[in-house]
């Protein structure tokens, strides 16, 4: 029996996407009615990367003194760009209709709540730290650290340019570790809530134990979000989504890591409230 | 790679052996004495006991060792009884052997020894030179000694008939004794023993050479050890000039012994015809003054201790060489000092007598790096046998003082008492025989439950004894039994041993520390005494028990280690406890890979994609596709007269097609007559990318469909390796993904090789196989997977084999990639390291001369005086290259005396003229002759293989099955490199690799083997005859007995592939066999009936279908040699078809259809197929005398 191998799973999350009307909100000002706009959005890029498209769409139709730092919300909840939009949509949007109805705002921009994001530049200074930072965690960042500028470039225009080949060509160096320590140095991982006011959970975390036991999930959410583990009798109360799936607590983290991560390198952990249907 | 086993004595005279992946040194349970040395050699260990009696291991094989005795009865016709066994006087025995010079009737045939055993009765040979005779088996002629037929004829005066019966060598997996037949004088002890010699010739099989040094320093030579003859026959003395103490023999012809006043000993004159060489020279002891007390000698390295312990490596030692030139002191200070395979380097330490390893041997640097110690735990079973062994020890003992302490300890021991008073005699070797064995699970075994086991209890050992501990569970049975003693009812149980007083270590630890300082040191001025179990049970308790083990002997001869090899002996970290029981298990599959959790990940995500795709593909994408170019420069074959490399630009613009899916296209740049232009391949049209790696250059094919037609690809050339892998596997990727091809191989896909080893797989459509109209061969895509070699056979259940050129099985593990496809051309968790080994020949030719005889100047019109086979290429010796850059050299070369038509003592064939057929005898009207030259390279790559450790194969065939049956148990049958049947059992789908061989019988060596889709299984035998398999089923998978059925007249057959009910033969003229009257009831069938001439093989599938290698193919622009065809128009009345499709080629060594069981929809709308290309409808394969370079790229 031949079972799929663990390279379609980088594929699928890869290609993963969401699709998405974005409408734009009617507090803003317009010349004319705006026709909401479709698109399918790659759930591990950043929201104001690959939104180009509906921001000429929705400019055609409102004077230019109106417009200022585009910026999206969901159901009255402004969307933070620098989560990739699949964490975003599993943290705001799981269980909801398809498609995702996003809202185009052009002014009040929530300084509280978002990052300015004037150029892509702003966009691949956030993905680079993300990267470096996962590095130092699983490698001391020797691996980033030794690669080249253009290195760097190509990981983030296989990002910017959705090249899953060219991205994972350079991208593996990233996920390589000795066979004899049996994983990364520490997993990067965040886990977000909507419960809480706290941007995510960040700490350090080894993927073998002392004795040499391989970690899980289980064993990661036990440590640092022991609600989402649930006794067996208990009812779920909540979900721990990857990606829009729900591992089984007992996958090893560090296959989590080396195959769910984003291009960023992190594993983003959504932890929702279980629907209660 | 399989695993090997080191082998080694503890001080106490233990055997442990220690494999190349486990982690412990395990305790040799069957052995009931106490040893002093061993020699281990990859197929059996020779050891002297501590009764000075030399004793063999054989390890148990899957195919038996077995012997065929054969004696002729002869009769003579009168006119009176007949045919009878009265014979006249002056004729030969009733029964003889088959020159008839020797009487042999039946009663006559004893068993050489205990350890044989006969398999069944007597019985008639019915085959005669693979025709079979009529019941009976007699042969007839006019008159003894003469030409015998099959055939009765009116002057037929005598007849004679072949009896044969199988002895069988029963003694494996256990310790036997070889008696000693010195029963004149006194027997004179065993001191040390080596074997060797295993690489010095081929014929017989298994010859190994055994020397042996007796304490009064006389040395004996073991005669006829071979593979059917494991014990040798005698012992012959080999005189020597002094005293020896210890000896060292190769794997080649490098045997070295140490002289009791410190010099040296080189044996000279070893040769395939003389084992036991001629005559000893001397070499000085390394250090003046300082004499030897040890040497090691491997293929081309020898290694030397001296009485200061410091260690010696001797420079310049080859073949021809022997003594070598000179000796460089090393660092380290040993006691003795093992060489193994490869010339890797085993030593144990003067200090802590621990076994050392040198790390970093390789062939360019015998010396090696650094001593690295072995530390690893030993098994904590206890050892029952150790305790009356001790006893036995006593009886064997020589020297004085340590009879006293030896017999006092052996009071300790629970053994039967009067063996103990016997003090000083030899023990019967029946006691030794009928002491009870005790059955442990073996590491070495290829069940990998039973590692598992053996794993498990290295860890729980480890666990439960803390390092700094009291005591170390192989040191404390000795105190065990002295508390036995005290309370003979108690029972000891393991969990008892933890409870033993400390006191009585303590106590014994301050004397032994006195000891320790003096001890080695007297051993080590008495060289001989040394090599003697000097350490007594008196004297084991002191070595405190938080001591690692001491060693007295070390043999890595049957170890093997190579540079890719990981071992885990050197720290024992939980981590590598962990991997290593992974690899265990990664035979069948990873148990990772049948995780419920990586299913849930599959499911879900495809579920998800479903969720939040499906409906929304209309939908624009967010980031839109470029095109993406990829530049270089390579050197372009020109497709016009005159053919030369020319430089060009070489271009791949990639961009997304219309449905998403990726294309792209090739551009080739050139100038021609001062103007560019270029040449273009759309990516969705190549069929294949064929590496083709010379000597000179690094080169690659691609071909499309009308290129196959043509059989002309575009051939390239990359400015380096690497640039090469990088384009290939670039290009690659870009052509799967023209096709919507990625991950493994389907479990139908055809698969073939090449003549370079290189395997390629094709993904069969619905069409393939549709009548009338299939789509085209020359259409299929091929993608490569990495890995070398020279076979493959597969199944429609996802089984997949493989045999390397060095007759290595390997087992596909489902993966992809591997080679120079990185990343994610690549599976990752499957990959493995994979090594082949071939030999590249040359031809040394000579012309004879009334004044000189033979030499080396020929006529001018002569070849070169060294050459290739047709001698029109110059190859010497040192112009020779490997193969391609991949291949290294691993071996000098060697003069190969197996060649057809036999050669002489030196190797000569001899004929008339150039170029002529060659016989192996020198006659009066031969006025040339020849030698061929053998040199070993390798080569060492990564794929989806694991090797089916350890015996060599020559043939495998799978049962082919329909797209939906169910086969628990896959039936898999194999032919050894020796020529034996094997069947393989516990082959299912998750578990490709099976379990063990099953060996069926045969009256001679076979060569080729199928199975079809209902287990009828057929073979061809050396000589050439076909067999049929009677009874074999799922419930009888070996079946009961072979049919012998006649070949065509006048052919020897060569290959058989059996599909569904189709049965075809390749003979060895390249004609096609169909098997006519094939029927449930008749499955032998009635007549073979000529297909088609120039094909090489034949692969019949599960569908029927008909696929060759043909030898000669010729296209619009060239002609291909080993070119993949398929047979049109073969349908299920009409099996034969009538017309051959051409597909790529040449170069092509081998496909395999067998997975394919993929039938075409029922309904077909015909379509038009491209009926400009004649080719399809061409009758026999026609030939052209215009063979072009480019039309064999590949080589053949």
């Amino acid at each position: 029996m031949i079972m799929a191998d663990d390279k379609d799973v980088l594929r699928d999350v890869w290609f993963g996407r969401i699709p998405a009307c974005f409408t734009l909100s009617p507090e803003e000002t317009t010349e004319r009615e705006a026709e909401p706009y479709y698109l399918l959005l790659p759930r591990v890029s950043y929201l104001t990367l690959v939104t180009d498209k509906v921001k000429k769409h929705f400019l055609k139709v409102m004077k230019a003194e109106d417009v200022e730092e585009m910026w999206f919300e969901y159901e009255g909840t402004p969307l933070k760009w620098h989560y990739p939009i699949g964490v975003l949509f599993d943290l705001h949007a799981s269980n909801t209709a398809l498609p995702w109805n996003v809202t185009v705002r052009f002014k009040n921009f929530p300084e509280r709540d978002l990052l300015h994001c004037t150029s892509n530049s702003v966009i691949e200074a956030h993905f680079m730290s993300c990267i470096k930072e996962a590095d130092a965690l699983k490698h001391k960042g020797q691996v980033i650290n030794d690669m080249q500028k253009k290195d760097h470039k190509q990981l983030w225009m296989g990002l910017q340019n959705d090249k899953f080949d060219q991205f994972w060509a350079m991208n593996r160096k990233l996920m390589e570790y000795p066979t004899e320590e049996g994983g990364f140095r520490y997993i990067p991982f965040r886990i977000y809530q909507t419960m809480s006011d706290r941007p995510f959970i960040q700490k350090l975390f080894r993927p073998v134990s002392p004795e040499g036991h391989t970690l899980t999930l289980g064993d990661l959410l036990k440590e640092l979000f022991p609600a989402a583990v649930c006794a067996e009798d208990e009812p779920k109360r909540f979900q721990v989504m990857i990606h829009g799936i729900e591992p089984l607590l007992e996958t090893p983290i560090q296959w989590l890591s080396e195959h769910l991560s984003h291009p960023d390198n992190f594993l983003h952990i959504s932890i929702i409230p279980a629907p209660s249907d | 790679m399989p695993s090997s086993l080191l082998w080694a004595v503890d001080v106490y005279g233990r055997v442990y052996s220690l494999s190349t992946a486990g982690q412990q040194w395990e305790h040799c349970r069957d052995a009931h004495l106490e040893f002093k040395r061993v020699t281990a050699v990859q197929q059996c260990c020779w050891s002297i006991a501590c009764d000075h009696n030399i004793y063999l291991y054989v390890h148990a094989s899957d195919v038996p060792i077995r012997y065929q005795e054969e004696t002729y009865e002869n009769q003579r016709w009168n006119p009176v009884d007949g045919f009878s066994d009265r014979l006249l006087p002056s004729d030969r025995w009733q029964w003889s052997d088959v020159t008839g010079l020797k009487h042999q009737p039946l009663g006559d045939f004893q068993l050489p020894s205990e350890n044989w055993e006969w398999e069944a009765d007597w019985y008639v040979d019915e085959n005669f030179g693979g025709e079979p005779t009529e019941k009976g088996g007699w042969t007839y002629a006019i008159d003894f000694p003469a030409t015998y037929t099959k055939d009765k004829k009116w002057n037929s005066c005598v007849r004679r008939r072949r009896w044969i019966r199988y002895r069988r060598y029963k003694a494996q997996d256990t310790w036997v004794k070889i008696p000693s037949e010195q029963t004149v004088s006194l027997p004179d002890p065993y001191n040390d023993i080596t074997c060797g010699g295993w690489e010095i010739t081929e014929e017989p099989r298994g010859c190994l050479a055994l020397w042996a040094v007796s304490l009064q320093g006389k040395v004996w030579f073991r005669c006829g050890i071979n593979h059917h003859n494991p014990e040798g026959s005698v012992w012959e003395e080999v005189s020597v000039p002094g005293e020896v103490v210890q000896i060292s023999c190769g794997p080649g012809d490098l045997v070295w012994a140490v002289l009791w006043e410190g010099h040296l000993l080189v044996r000279e004159g070893i040769g395939r015809d003389c084992l036991k060489g001629s005559s000893w020279v001397t070499v000085e002891s390394p250090s003046p003054g300082v004499g030897a007390v040890h040497v090691a000698v491997g293929v081309n390295v020898v290694w030397a201790v001296t009485k200061d312990h410091k260690v010696w490596f001797r420079r310049g030692v080859n073949s021809h060489n022997p003594c070598g030139s000179g000796w460089i002191g090393m660092v380290g200070e040993m006691v003795m000092i093992n060489v193994g395979l490869n010339d890797q380097v085993w030593g144990i330490g003067f200090e802590d007598r621990a076994v050392y390893f040198r790390q970093g041997v390789t062939a360019s640097e015998l010396s090696g790096k650094t001593w690295k110690v072995v530390s690893v735990p030993r098994d904590s079973e206890r050892s029952h046998s150790s305790a009356s062994a001790s006893s036995l020890q006593s009886a064997g003992c020589f020297f004085g003082g340590e009879v006293r302490l030896q017999s006092q300890a052996s009071v300790l021991s629970d053994a039967d008492p009067d063996t103990e008073r016997a003090g000083g005699e030899m023990v019967p070797t029946s006691e030794i025989g009928d002491a009870p064995k005790p059955r442990i699970p073996k590491v070495t075994s290829d069940s990998f439950i039973s590692e598992l086991v053996s794993d498990r209890e290295g860890q729980i050992s480890r666990r439960d004894v803390p390092p700094a501990g009291p005591s170390i569970p192989e040191e404390d049975h000795i105190e065990k039994e002295v508390e036995d003693r005290a309370s003979p009812t108690q029972v000891l149980s393991p969990s008892q041993s933890g409870g033993v007083d400390p006191q009585w270590s303590n106590v014994d630890l301050e004397e032994a520390q006195t000891h320790h300082a003096s001890g080695p040191g007297d051993a080590a001025e008495t060289s001989s005494l040394s090599s003697v179990a000097t350490y007594n049970l008196a004297l084991e308790e002191p070595y405190g028990p938080d001591e690692h083990p001491k060693w007295a002997w070390v043999s890595g001869g049957g170890c093997l280690v190579e540079c890719h090899t990981q071992l885990n002996w050197f720290n024992s970290s939980t981590s590598t406890a962990l991997n290593s029981s992974m690899q265990a298990m990664s035979l069948s599959i990873t148990p990772a890979q049948t995780a419920a959790w990586r299913k849930q990940i599959f499911e879900q995500l495809s579920e998800r994609s479903k969720r939040e795709m499906e409906n929304f593909m209309h939908y624009e994408q967010a980031i839109e596709q470029s095109v993406w170019v990829k530049k270089g420069t390579m050197q372009w074959w020109r497709d016009w007269k005159p053919h030369k490399w020319a430089d060009v630009q070489f271009a791949l613009e990639q961009f997304s097609g219309a449905e998403g899916n990726k294309d792209g296209i090739l551009f080739i740049y050139y100038t021609f007559n001062d103007e560019k232009k270029y040449l273009h391949v759309f990516i969705n049209e190549v069929t294949i990318l064929v590496p083709v790696l010379n000597d000179s250059k690094h080169t690659f094919a691609i071909y499309t469909a009308e290129r196959t037609k043509q059989r002309w690809p575009i051939r390239l050339a990359a400015p380096t390796e690497l640039e090469m892998h990088d384009w290939l596997a670039l290009l690659s990727v870009s052509c799967c993904d023209s096709k919507g091809i990625q991950g493994p191989p389907s479990k139908q896909a055809i698969w073939s090789v090449t003549c370079k080893g290189d395997i390629f797989v094709s993904e069969p459509t619905k069409e393939l196989e549709a009548s009338p109209y299939p789509t085209p061969c020359d259409q299929m895509f091929w993608r490569q997977v990495g890995g070398h070699l020279r076979i493959i056979e597969s199944n429609s259940l996802g089984v997949v084999w493989g045999i390397g050129y060095d007759h290595t099985a390997w087992v596909h593990t489902g993966g992809y990639g591997g080679g120079f496809f990185q990343g994610l051309a690549s599976s990752t968790d499957n990959i493995y390291t994979q090594t082949d080994v071939k030999s590249v020949y040359i031809y040394e030719n000579q012309r004879w001369n009334p004044v000189t005889g033979y030499t080396n100047r020929g006529l001018p019109t002569d070849r070169y005086m060294w050459s290739d086979a047709s001698g029109l290429k110059e190859c010497t010796k040192n112009n020779t290259k490997p193969p391609s850059p991949n291949w290294t050299w691993v071996s000098d070369w060697t003069i190969d005396y197996a060649v057809s038509g036999g050669t002489d003592r030196e190797g000569w064939q001899y004929a008339a003229d150039f170029p002529a057929s060659y016989h192996g005898n020198k006659t009066l009207k031969d006025f040339v002759r020849r030698r061929r030259w053998a040199r070993k390279c390798k080569l060492t790559t990564t794929g989806p293989w694991q090797e089916v450790p350890p015996i060599p194969l020559s043939d495998i065939t799978i049962l082919p099955c329909g797209p939906k049956s169910t086969v628990e148990q896959v039936p898999l049958w194999a032919i050894s490199n020796k020529g034996d049947v094997l069947c393989r059992l516990g082959v299912t789908s998750l578990t490709p690799g099976g379990s063990s061989w099953l060996h069926v019988g045969t009256d001679q060596p076979f060569k080729s083997i199928s199975i079809g889709a209902v287990h009828q299984v057929w073979a061809i035998a050396k000589d050439g005859s076909a067999f049929y398999r009677g009874s074999v089923s799922a419930q009888n998978v070996a079946g009961d007995c072979w049919y012998h059925i006649p070949s065509p007249t006048g052919q020897k057959l060569k290959q058989v592939s059996v599909g569904r009910t189709s049965v075809y033969t390749v003979d060895e003229n390249g004609n096609l066999w169909y098997r006519h009257g094939v029927t449930p009831s008749y499955p032998q069938g009635s007549s073979w009936e000529h297909i088609s001439n120039n094909v090489r093989k034949v692969s019949v599938g599960p569908l029927d279908q008909v696929w060759i290698i043909a030898d000669k193919v010729q296209g619009s622009h060239s002609l291909s040699c080993g070119t993949v065809c398929r047979r049109l128009g073969v349908l299920p009345m009409e099996p034969k078809g009538h017309s051959w499709d051409y597909g790529i080629g040449g170069g092509w060594d081998h496909i395999t259809v067998r997975g394919n069981a993929v039938e075409a929809p029922r309904i077909m709308m015909p379509f038009l197929t491209d009926n400009s290309s004649n080719q399809t409808a061409a009758g026999p394969l026609q030939t052209s005398n215009q063979p072009e370079m480019n039309g064999n790229p590949v080589g053949c």
